[in-house]
């Protein structure tokens, strides 16, 4: 009847060590994010506010912002293209590196990527896939998948990634001090980027009105693997485009605060199109791929307001259950309260078998609170729990309600059950043969029935 | 949350007494009517409530659960003030149910929403009591577990206030304040594993403060915590805030 939800089961597995390191890091971020916001604005609310109002504008008239950022950066000199399924990006992406014969690139951090496990694919299809940010570089090295939109590594401590070094002989001997590791991945990559013959990025908001590409990072790595590569190829999802440039203030003042506890990432790259003639450096080709990918499906649905996201990772942080689980229990690219909504409907056809996210919520509305563009997740999460339910997708744990539905609507049966509840004070519960009420009580203690109490109280009153 | 605007402020109020209070919390219900006419309300108990219809919206079944509000709503049909003793099932009524009948409206599930309080918001924002006249005998530490469902209302501030003007009363702030108790009803039957650990770390935040007695204003949490805190051996002294008003009154 009701069976032990996977992600209940999977924080039962999860390593001390793994989850240490995710309790760690999230708490972090949630209090880092907490006392700049505060810090910086008197009221943060109106903030994410105005940020929800644009990309709900935005996504309104979604049409219309893509055509005009393909004319914009077309006038640009950029190759624009449209992908309206995974493969479809897929393929676009390798046969623009096939037209350029390229064997190797870098890649910088972009959840659209790993979205459609592009890595994989092009080293299938013998392009060497070099991932340039130090926590994807670390998961590439480990063959592990990124737990944490922007912190995809939170589930590792430093012991570990020393341990990946030391194996794969990247600077020497053992050693566990996070400045030596960064100095060490640093020198192995510059060799890498000197190589390479192209870069793969994403991109955190397209302006439609100019055309300019803008990415957030706190490494350079992006910056830095392009200047030497002849091509650049943005992925990105279609609802990136923002209307207007001046529109970044509100939401690179929100994206740092909220991700990372920054005022600012240390570096945003606003990328103008390909190299122009008097330019030193910069690749000469570039090429935008705007991927579907489920998106204008979501849009028509009745969760579209998670289209808002800006993938600043604020609702994991604060998310009790993404704390206990880590983002890997969510078993796709997406963790935490945001993937909770956003998985089961981006990848359509793996509703039924991602239907279990939406309940791993105690509904606490901690995420929507600090959610940057004021998703409603909790109100996402329990239409989700409608849908399933209405399309009668077997989800383990779906209690029966309507025997509790029929009592609720009978007032002298009800008032009856209150009172014989008063026999469980007499009878030992714990030792029913139910197997969720003995897992229940097996960790807590059922206060004594007053069933009735109340109401004899209120009436003898009178 | 949504906003609720110009809720009636009568002092004759109905008053949804929550199916915690009617199974186990009679004394939260009955602090409540107390402070109530304390205030020169007069309180009205509708016989034929059951409950919010909360478990069944929170578990998808909106067909159950929209049997269960309208159930509700007729009983608590009419004009005047719905009064709750609990932010988590105020939220079902004005929030909570809009969203169900978001395709199909019902004027009674409407009027339902725009006429709910949660007491304590009621207190302070409907009759503008701002400051309690209630004392303890000696410094009394306070801890006080936001309920979520209060999140985005005005409830919390408004027991704050309240609890903050008792004389003696140290309202002890506390860890990660912002993180849920791991109740979340059937959350807490359905991920047992991760349920627990929540109402543990909690418990942890709260008991390092070493409060006199653990308040919210919703006794769904405190269920759930106390019902924790007493299978691992650390019982705390606790009640709804409400009952805090009504002790300390002279």
């Amino acid at each position: 009847m009701i069976g032990i939800q996977p992600i209940d089961q999977y924080a039962r597995d999860i390593s001390e060590e793994k989850q240490a390191s995710v309790i760690d890091g999230s708490s972090k971020g949630t209090d880092k994010r907490y006392h700049v916001l505060h810090e910086d604005y008197p009221n943060p609310d109106s903030l994410r506010k105005l940020a929800a109002a644009i990309k709900d504008h935005t996504l309104h008239h979604l049409g219309e912002y893509l055509e005009k950022a393909e004319t914009a950066l077309t006038n640009r000199g950029v190759h624009v293209h449209f992908a309206s399924t995974d493969e479809d990006a897929r393929q676009t992406i390798l046969s623009i590196l096939r037209q350029h014969n390229v064997s190797q690139l870098t890649k910088s951090k972009s959840m659209a990527a790993e979205e459609i496990h592009l890595n994989p694919f092009l080293i299938e299809n013998g392009v060497e896939c070099l991932e340039s940010d130090l926590g994807e570089f670390i998961i590439q090295l480990d063959g592990d998948e990124p737990s944490h939109i922007v912190k995809p590594i939170i589930h590792k401590n430093r012991r570990e990634i020393a341990e990946t070094f030391l194996r794969e002989g990247i600077g020497g001997e053992y050693n566990d001090d996070p400045e030596t590791i960064t100095r060490r991945a640093r020198v192995h990559l510059r060799e890498k980027y000197m190589v390479a013959q192209a870069g793969i990025t994403g991109a955190n908001f397209v302006c439609s009105d100019t055309g300019r590409l803008v990415l957030v990072t706190n490494e350079g790595n992006s910056r830095f693997g392009m200047a030497p590569v002849p091509l650049h190829i943005a992925l990105v999802g279609i609802e990136k485009v923002i209307p207007q440039e001046k529109d970044l203030a509100v939401f690179l003042n929100l994206l740092g605060r909220s991700a990372t506890g920054q005022q600012l990432t240390v570096y945003t790259e606003f990328i103008n199109g390909p190299r122009s003639a008097n330019q030193p450096d910069g690749p000469e080709h570039m090429h935008v791929v705007f991927m579907d990918n489920g998106r204008t499906d979501v849009l028509a649905s009745n969760c579209k307001e998670i289209l808002r996201c800006i993938r600043c990772g604020a609702c994991q942080n604060v998310c009790p259950v993404y704390r206990q689980a880590s983002g890997h229990a969510y078993r796709s690219t997406y963790g935490g309260p945001v993937g909770a909504v956003l998985s089961p409907i981006l990848f359509g056809s793996r509703f039924p078998e991602l239907a279990d996210l939406p309940k791993a919520s105690s509904l606490c509305g901690a995420c929507n609170e600090v959610c940057p563009v004021d998703i409603p997740i909790p109100d996402l999460l329990l239409r989700l729990r409608d849908k399933a339910k209405r399309e009668s997708v077997p989800s383990a744990g779906a209690i029966p309600m309507s025997p509790f539905a029929h009592l609720a609507t009978s007032p002298s049966f009800w008032r009856t059950a209150m009172t014989m509840s008063k026999a469980m004070n007499h009878l030992p519960i714990q030792v029913a043969p139910i197997k969720p009420l003995q897992d229940w009580l097996g960790q807590r203690t059922l206060p004594e029935s007053h069933g009735g109490d109340f109401r004899k109280w209120f009436k003898n009153r009178k | 949350m949504a906003t609720q605007l110009q809720r009636p402020t009568d002092k004759r109020v109905l008053l949804m007494g929550t199916c915690l209070c009617d199974a186990f919390y009679d004394e939260a219900a009955k602090a409540t009517v107390e402070v109530l006419e304390h205030l020169g309300v007069t309180v009205e108990f509708p016989e034929d409530q059951t409950c919010c219809g909360q478990p069944a919206f929170n578990s998808g079944d909106w067909n159950a659960s929209r049997k269960v509000a309208r159930h509700c709503a007729k009983v608590f049909a009419g004009n005047l003030p719905v009064i709750v003793p609990s932010g988590s099932c105020a939220a079902m009524n004005f929030h909570g149910n809009p969203l169900q009948f978001e395709e199909n409206p019902d004027p009674a599930i409407d009027s339902l929403a725009a006429r709910t309080w949660e007491v304590m918001d009621f207190i302070v924002n409907g009759l503008g009591v701002k400051k309690w006249p209630g004392k303890f005998d000696q410094p009394t530490r306070i801890a006080f577990h936001r309920s979520c469902h209060s999140r985005g209302t005005a409830s919390g501030a408004a027991t704050l206030a309240l609890l903050e003007s008792i004389e003696n009363a140290i309202v002890t702030p506390f860890g990660q304040a912002e993180q849920c108790c791991g109740f979340g009803g059937t959350f807490s039957v359905t991920f047992p594993h991760i349920s627990g650990r929540m109402g543990s770390l909690k418990l942890d935040n709260i008991l390092d403060t070493h409060p006199d007695i653990l308040v919210s204003g919703d006794m769904s949490c405190l269920m759930h915590l106390t019902g924790l805190a007493i299978t691992q051996g650390r019982p705390v002294e606790h009640c709804h805030a409400i009952q805090l008003l009504r002790k300390t009154l002279p």
